[in-house]
């Protein structure tokens, strides 16, 4: 078990470490240099090759690459070009409303997916276990863009019951009641996307259960079907489905680009889209690296977890 | 596995006591001929087929059936559905249902071309990481997780970025960076597959080592493969309306189901004139609605477990 997850962390470095060279690269395919976007166009080309010298960009890319790197290191991303603030500072301020946002839609998603997950596995094949995975389908095929716009213009505009988008309503009072209405909206579109992955996995996981030896057991023993169900069964088939959470931070991360885009939710992801908008690849680089590695530590967290609640789970 | 095989030992070793039936009256099912029966018992799936095929056909004969030019400036902008415009005008005062038919062009042509090379990248190096093992596999495989680590959309943002957005970009890039879930697929199939006896038979043979992989090996891994091609389908469509929908995939004139929506960033055209957005997202919705039922009723159908 301990050799396991030893194992197991020795193997993400390299994938770090192969995720900073791709990073690296796909920004150093952009045209134009920084410098030449950042500085007088009146300059002289000598005082641009001067200046590239200076700043190390007309160093061999492994040299640039290696020095990027002991920066990265160092906690230094470089500095924004648009803001010219340090990137790390620029990304740890939009990681909290992102943080919020997709803790929030992960919830709902469960909340909605776990039960009618287990309602339409006890009651296979009936009308309501057809409605529900239909239902699922038509979850993972709406484009969230189009969820959320639809969202808006229903429950916003026509109803006028939650607000558009943003964290607060601007000159407000910034209480918790007012938050929480800015909250739900985009939430429960991100969430939606989750539970409709997540029915189909839910369902699955208890089907399986429900057809193991150990319920027929219950069942001979005379135990109410609720308890076979509820006790035996359901304790059983949640175990994988709350390890696997991890997993779904990809999806959430992507959506949350276009969901904040849409909401005006000042996280990482509308900082992504601001930042591709003004070109300023050092900020960019940084949040596709950031997304890289909550990735792969979800995915390290899903498998010690899994080790550890599964003992049958062995490296091979 | 190993019930499976005991239980046929069984009745190889048996064999004589089974009753013969006289050939005649033993209908020999072709393995298409039992795929086919099975795929046409999901229902949804052979709706979601029929949707497709005529959303193709719109896309092929869109010249013949769009009443205007897709691109043709009408007098009137922003109007709304009339007996003129069926779905109204959008904001330049462009045919908005010529726009939704020549759109579905551009969905479809990413979604196979997509598909299309990302599968074939993910095939071949799924078949040599699988087929070869040692340091092929170690270097293959570390490199689909390297892929795997960036959330997809994330991903595909910064380099169409960086590369520039257009439609051949947008079907380029997701091809390129898309493999790894073929590639991991085949890879666990040819493990199983190469501990099979005729695999090891054709090494035996002499058999060249490209003939083994697509000749012997590669049948028995397509269906998964198509499988996962199909729902690769479905995201790819969604992640061209996507990133076409940011203003970081097709670029206007050329109409998108994605773009189409854009307007609606503006919370007047949300609010007020509904006919502009409300359309693409249905349509979009319902391709891929379709392609995923497709991609469910073929997993059921060629699955050698469920038995139907």
């Amino acid at each position: 078990m301990f050799s396991y997850i030893i194992r197991r962390l020795l193997i993400t470095i390299p994938i770090i470490f192969g995720v900073t060279i791709i990073n690296f690269l796909i920004i150093n395919m952009a045209p134009g240099n920084p410098v030449e976007m950042m500085i007088d166009p009146n300059l002289s080309q000598e005082d641009i090759e001067a200046r590239k010298d200076a700043l190390g960009l007309n160093a061999p890319l492994y040299v640039q690459y290696f020095n990027w790197l002991m920066n990265l290191l160092k906690g230094d991303l470089g500095f924004s070009m648009s803001t010219f603030e340090p990137v790390t500072q620029i990304i740890s301020e939009r990681l909290g409303p992102t943080i919020l946002l997709m803790g929030t839609a992960l919830f709902i998603g469960l909340f909605i997916a776990i039960p009618l997950g287990i309602i339409s596995a006890t009651k296979q094949y009936s009308k309501l276990d057809y409605f529900v995975t239909g239902g699922a389908f038509m979850g993972i095929s709406i484009p969230n863009f189009f969820l959320g716009l639809g969202l808006i213009y229903i429950v916003s505009l026509q109803l006028n019951l939650l607000p558009t988008g943003g964290m607060v309503t601007l000159g407000g009072d910034n209480g918790l009641a007012d938050r929480t209405l800015h909250l739900i909206l985009p939430s429960v579109v991100l969430g939606i996307g989750i539970a409709g992955k997540k029915i189909r996995y839910v369902r699955s996981s208890v089907l399986e259960t429900l057809g193991q030896d150990y319920l027929r057991t219950a069942r001979a023993k005379g135990l109410r079907e609720f308890i076979v169900i509820n006790k035996h069964g359901l304790r059983n088939a949640l175990i994988p489905i709350i390890t696997v959470i991890g997993l779904e931070i990809p999806l959430l991360l992507g959506g949350a680009v276009i969901i904040e885009q849409i909401f005006q939710w000042p996280g990482i992801g509308q900082l992504t889209i601001s930042s591709i908008m003004s070109r300023d690849y050092p900020t960019l680089m940084g949040l596709n690296l950031l997304a890289a590695v909550i990735v792969v530590s979800a995915n390290l967290l899903t498998d010690i977890v899994y080790s550890l609640v599964d003992p049958r789970i062995k490296y091979e | 596995m190993s019930l499976a095989n005991i239980k046929h030992e069984d009745e190889a070793r048996l064999g004589h006591v089974i009753p013969m039936v006289p050939e005649s009256t033993i209908k020999e099912e072709s393995y298409l001929q039992m795929v086919v029966r099975r795929f046409k018992k999901h229902k949804l799936a052979v709706i979601g087929l029929f949707v497709m095929i005529v959303l193709g056909l719109m896309a092929i004969f869109a010249p013949i059936i769009a009443p205007y030019d897709p691109y043709a400036i009408n007098e009137t902008f922003s109007a709304p559905p009339s007996p003129l415009h069926w779905l109204g005008t959008d904001q330049v005062g462009r045919d908005i249902l010529s726009r939704l038919i020549y759109a579905a062009r551009v969905s479809l042509m990413v979604g196979v071309g997509a598909v299309a090379i990302s599968v074939a990248i993910g095939t071949i190096l799924g078949l040599l990481s699988g087929y070869y093992g040692g340091k092929i596999d170690m270097v293959i495989m570390r490199l689909t997780d390297v892929f795997m680590s960036f959330p997809h959309l994330m991903l595909i943002l910064v380099v169409v970025s960086v590369v520039g957005p257009s439609l051949t970009n947008v079907i380029l890039v997701m091809g390129l960076l898309f493999w790894t879930g073929v590639a991991r697929l085949v890879r666990g199939s040819v493990l199983q597959v190469k501990q099979l006896d005729y695999v090891k038979a054709s090494i035996v043979l002499g058999l060249s080592t490209p003939r083994i992989l697509f000749q012997h090996i590669l049948p028995n891994v397509i269906a998964p493969i198509l499988v996962n091609g199909t729902f690769g389908i479905a995201a790819a469509i969604i992640i061209e309306a996507s990133l076409s929908f940011l203003g970081l995939g097709v670029q206007p004139p050329t109409a998108s189901w994605g773009n189409m929506l854009t307007d609606a960033q503006s919370l007047t055209v949300l609010s007020s004139q509904p006919w502009i957005w409300v359309p693409p997202g249905l349509l979009i919705m319902l391709t891929v609605l379709s392609v995923n039922f497709i991609g469910d009723g073929l997993r059921d159908a060629l699955d050698p477990k469920s038995i139907k």
